[in-house]
């Protein structure tokens, strides 16, 4: 069982306390009425499906409720780090040389 | 079961179900929580799993705008009455949901490890005096750490029927040695 650190209890708990909640950072487009029918698939359904590092959100559901973002490898099922949602993406690189 | 002689000295926990009594949710969030705490009379932890306790009623922090606030009934109505007059000045919700939940308490030397068939935690290094909100077998539950070995466990009604069950057989296994 992987265990996730919650950026709001500030406590590494069991992954069955939580649930994954697709990719992160995927900002909802203003005007959606505005958009193609090309640009509006692309937000919804085009992800980047990444193999290493990706930016995705979980949420505490059998916790504290909150939705948080997280850097997990998507090989080897590390969790770089977990942050706030209100929190800037962090820059991968200064976290990679960490490791 | 009625043909055996129950040595209760011998259980390895004890299963009671609580009496109701009065439980109100509050969100507000964290800019306006300290004006509120002012305006409700009430000490709001900040720290997750945290709770303060004054004058019979106790209150845990859920998350970083959410309390679980256990009062007795005499105090419910003046509580409402205080968040009703703050509420201009300072949104928040206080919403009673004494009927959602029902509380168990497990006590006894082998409550950690009837606990622990069902919730993914390391319970033992839960502070006595904290709470903690989190998953037994599917159910989300409330945990408040009472002592060493109590515990009181805040379960949704409709799921109670499957967290006791759960519970007594882990019982059963137990009282039999295994
Ligand atoms: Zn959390």
């Amino acid at each position: 069982m992987l265990l996730i650190h919650c950026p709001y209890c500030d406590e590494t708990l069991p992954e069955v306390e939580f649930a994954y909640a697709g990719e992160a950072h995927i900002a909802r487009p203003a005007d959606p009425s505005a958009l193609t029918d090309e640009e509006w698939r692309d937000y919804l359904f085009i992800r980047t499906n990444a193999r290493g590092p990706h930016y995705e959100r979980w949420r505490h559901v059998h916790g504290c409720g909150r939705f948080f973002n997280a850097l997990r490898d998507t090989v080897t099922d590390r969790f770089v780090t977990t942050y706030r949602i209100d929190e800037p993406r962090p820059v991968l690189t200064p976290l990679e040389a960490a490791e | 079961m009625t043909t055996h002689d129950h040595d209760f000295t011998a259980a390895p926990f004890l299963i009671e179900e609580r009496p109701w009594s009065p439980r109100l949710s509050l969100r507000v969030r964290p800019q306006h929580r300290e004006t509120l705490a002012r305006s409700l009379g009430l000490d709001l932890p900040s720290r997750i799993g945290h709770r303060s306790v004054t004058d019979k009623t106790e209150l845990l922090c859920l998350g970083p705008d959410e309390w679980l606030i256990l009062v007795p009934a005499q105090g419910r109505d003046d509580l409402m009455a205080a968040s009703a007059e703050a509420y201009a000045a300072t949104p928040h919700s206080l919403c009673e949901i004494s009927d959602r939940d029902i509380t168990l308490r497990l006590s006894g030397p082998q409550a950690l490890t009837a606990l622990a068939a069902g919730c993914p935690r390391d319970l033992g290094s839960l502070p006595i005096g904290n709470a903690a909100r989190t998953v037994f077998d599917s159910a989300t539950v409330i945990l408040w750490r009472d002592g060493q070995d109590s515990f009181r466990m805040d379960v949704w009604r409709s799921f109670l029927p499957h967290v006791r069950a759960i519970l007594h057989k882990v019982k059963a296994e137990l009282s039999s040695g295994l």
